[in-house]
């Protein structure tokens, strides 16, 4: 059993905890993620890792409200545990790879949406525990569901906020903000895009035009997580890659994310959807626990 | 009664049984196992535990049987077999020992399968464990995989003494006998979990959620944990596709995939959280016998199943007993016949596919009649899911993570098939992981070999 040791709600439907789970938090780095189960019945969940401590031995996630299965993990408090918690999944943020002296020398920036901010926050982490300096444009539909800036806002240069609504910060999107920047004269040399595949999509349709590659972190319906079932195959240039053991973290410019979208929509069936929203009411937005 | 004839089996009706997920084959009782094994000629030289990959005594145990010792059987079977439940239900007996039976030279070959199931089962529902080692020799191995390869080397490990540890990547202990193959063919409760406790009870520790080469690396264990020897039993690993249009569409899975959201995850029971996509007409395309396994679970589900196989009829690579079973219960063989393009409709779901008609050619490197496209035959099939079910390729998970780990052109990890020795000391491999997708008791064999291979190396160490 994987104990939790802290839960906090950090925005509307959106969780954090941090879970006791040693082996993961002995060897994890940014970029890669989590299974987990709450019990027997439970579905296999793959989250992104959001934060981790090796000397406590425990992993941070971030969760949002989407379905069934999230919503039964809202219920866990501390004291409650997962009944499996596996990882670190999926291949480390590229940049953990580098030369930090080259490093250094790049324009960075990150832009992250909606609970994709938290995957983003370790690789902002570890970049300026190694004295690199990067920027972050951050995206949420309005202020109240905003996560993570002051954590965020402490490890970066720049940290740009916007809401869809205007609530708070820059009114628009994260790539209407990046347009913005640039127009200003902001000039990058990288770019990581986090968040929903559609916000993704726009990010790396305009860095393309921009000529600013651009790493996107995919987060496609799983099942086991090492590469046994091809659940999470996606369309990479003219590749088929497994997003669990080839990813999570791709070229955004080489992504077919019309596929990927519609390949997420898997188990989102006319009927199921029908059926869900009678079983769950409010809480219902589209059923299968894998939409965004 | 016939002596050239096996007793029959029991089984559940084939129109009752392709509707509900309870075991196909109910095994023999009592008196029908002691009738059955009273047609052993107890051959001094006995053919058939030549045809056994761990070497069995055949004829010692079926001799008990006759006489009713049942535990004395089963301690005899357990000696090299640490999961005889399974084997009696999923080895290819028709090819290995039933194959060498000499009864089958004139009439039917002693049933040596469902005797093994018989005593397995027996000596489960009274209690009855294999007897664990005397003293513990304070050696620690690791084991890579809790699939058969895995609890076998294991067991054989643990039944000499050493301290060992297996680690799971999935939740649940069992490797392809819990995600792979399905309930109606081999119960997970009841048989499985049972198997799995008993290697537990031979002083077996199973850490499950653990991914070698992810959350620790052979190098970790061997420097920093303690291990002095390390077994890889990892399984077969990425599912192929076939690589023609429309492939990536809403409503195509690998047979993996749907195998495991219905077996590891539950899928067709209440209560369970993991969906399922059962389809109303389901094509799945290969012919081996998780193929098989696919079509009867999706026809459980309520569809109509459509296995489309390149090859002919006696090409088949699934076994026998369960082409015979798929048929029974309805599924429909589309031989000599290959998907070229999976059809989509514009909200990106499979419809259908266009296949092309097939004949046998000259024999290739495998021996077989090679499939040649007729051309000009192509048609079009409804589907609203189709299951890919050719094969995997191995995972590089471990491969890669591994310092001095040799792998061949397949990527498969290089092992001598005699102690299972890796390129790097100290570490074993065994199972689908060095030969690529095999059955369950080759890999069983291939656990064995290593047991002994590290044993040897430890011994002299």
């Amino acid at each position: 059993m994987y104990p939790i040791v802290r839960r906090e709600q950090l925005a509307d439907k959106i969780y954090l905890m941090d879970v006791k789970a040693p082996r993961v938090a002995q060897y994890c780095e940014p970029g890669q993620f989590v299974i987990v189960k709450i019990d027997e019945v439970g579905e296999r969940i793959p989250l992104t890792i959001c934060d981790y401590n090796r000397a406590e031995g425990t992993i941070t996630i971030v969760f949002q409200v989407v379905g069934a299965s999230t919503q039964r993990m809202v219920d866990l408090q501390v004291g409650d545990a997962f009944q499996d918690f596996v990882g670190p999944l999926g291949c480390a943020s590229d940049l953990i790879g580098e030369d930090v002296e080259e490093l250094k020398k790049k324009k960075i920036l990150f832009v992250a949406g909606g609970v994709g901010t938290a995957p983003v926050y370790p690789q902002v982490k570890w970049l300026h525990e190694h004295g690199v300096d990067c920027d972050v444009i951050m995206g949420s539909r309005s202020k109240d569901l905003l996560i993570l800036e002051d954590e965020m806002r402490a490890v970066c240069k720049n940290l740009y906020v916007t809401t869809d609504d205007g609530s708070y910060g820059f009114k628009g999107t994260g790539t209407a903000q990046l347009q913005a920047l640039w127009d200003e004269g902001a000039r990058y040399d990288h770019c990581v895009a986090i968040g929903p595949m559609i916000m993704m999509k726009f990010v790396c349709k305009l860095t393309k035009e921009l000529g600013i590659p651009t790493i996107v972190s995919m987060n496609p319906i799983m099942v086991d997580g090492t590469g046994m079932c091809g659940a999470c195959r996606l369309v990479v240039g003219d590749q088929v890659k497994f997003a669990c053991v080839d990813g999570p973290e791709f070229d955004g410019h080489l992504v077919d994310f019309d596929q990927a979208m519609r390949r997420q929509a898997q188990y989102k069936t006319e009927e199921g959807r029908a059926m869900l929203a009678l079983e769950e009411g409010d809480t219902h937005h589209g059923g299968c626990g894998h939409c965004n | 009664m016939d002596v050239l004839k096996r007793v029959p089996v029991r089984e559940q009706d084939a129109v009752v049984r392709s509707a509900n997920f309870e075991e196909v084959c109910l095994g023999y009782n009592e008196e029908e196992a002691m009738a059955e094994a009273a047609r052993c000629l107890g051959c001094k030289n006995a053919q058939c535990m030549k045809g056994c990959p761990v070497s069995i005594d055949i004829p010692g145990f079926i001799g008990q049987v006759k006489e009713g010792n049942f535990e004395e059987a089963y301690q005899i079977i357990s000696k090299s077999s640490a999961l005889p439940a399974v084997c009696g239900r999923v080895c290819p007996q028709e090819t290995q020992c039933e194959g060498k039976c000499i009864r089958g030279i004139k009439g039917e070959p002693v049933a040596i399968g469902k005797l093994e199931r018989f005593v397995a089962d027996w000596a489960r529902e009274h209690g009855i464990k294999p007897a664990k080692a005397e003293k513990l020799n304070g050696h620690k191995v690791a084991v890579i995989g809790s699939g058969p390869a895995g609890l076998t080397c294991a067991g054989d490990l643990a039944k000499m003494g050493y301290d060992v540890t297996i680690f799971e990547a999935l939740h649940e202990a069992g490797g392809v006998l819990i995600y792979g193959i399905p309930e109606f063919r081999l119960p997970k409760q009841k048989v499985v979990a049972a198997e799995v406790e008993n290697v537990k009870s031979l002083g077996v520790k199973i850490e499950t959620n653990v991914v070698i080469g992810k959350s620790v690396t052979i190098d970790e264990l061997m420097e920093e944990e303690g291990f002095e020897a390390v077994f890889i039993g990892s399984g077969a690993g990425l599912p192929k596709f076939m690589g023609i249009p429309g492939e990536q569409a809403m409503g195509v899975f690998s047979a993996n995939e749907f195998l495991t959201r219905n077996n590891l995850m539950k899928a067709f029971l209440e209560g369970y959280d993991t969906p399922i996509k059962a389809g109303k007409k389901v094509i799945v395309v290969g012919g081996g016998n998780v193929a098989m396994d696919a079509a009867r679970t999706a026809k459980r589900l309520g569809a109509e199943v459509h296995i489309v196989y390149r090859r002919s009829e006696e090409e088949l690579p699934a076994r026998v007993e369960e082409v015979h079973h798929a048929k029974e219960e309805g599924v429909i063989f589309d031989l000599l016949q290959n998907p070229v393009e999976l059809l989509v409709d514009e909200a990106g779901c499979v419809k259908g596919a266009k296949i092309i008609k097939m004949e046998l050619g000259e024999p290739d490197a495998s021996g077989r009649r090679r499939p040649v496209e007729v051309p000009g035959s192509e048609y079009e099939i409804e589907a609203d899911v189709v299951i890919m079910s050719l094969g995997t390729s191995p995972n590089p998970l471990i491969s890669s993570t591994t310092k001095g780990l040799d792998v061949n052109k397949w990527k498969c990890i290089v092992a001598d098939e005699a102690n299972g020795a890796t390129s790097k000391e100290g570490v074993y491999a065994g199972g689908d992981a060095v030969t690529g997708a095999a059955t369950v008791i080759l890999a069983m064999g291939a656990g064995k070999a290593a047991a002994k291979g590290i044993d040897e190396y430890l011994s002299n160490k």
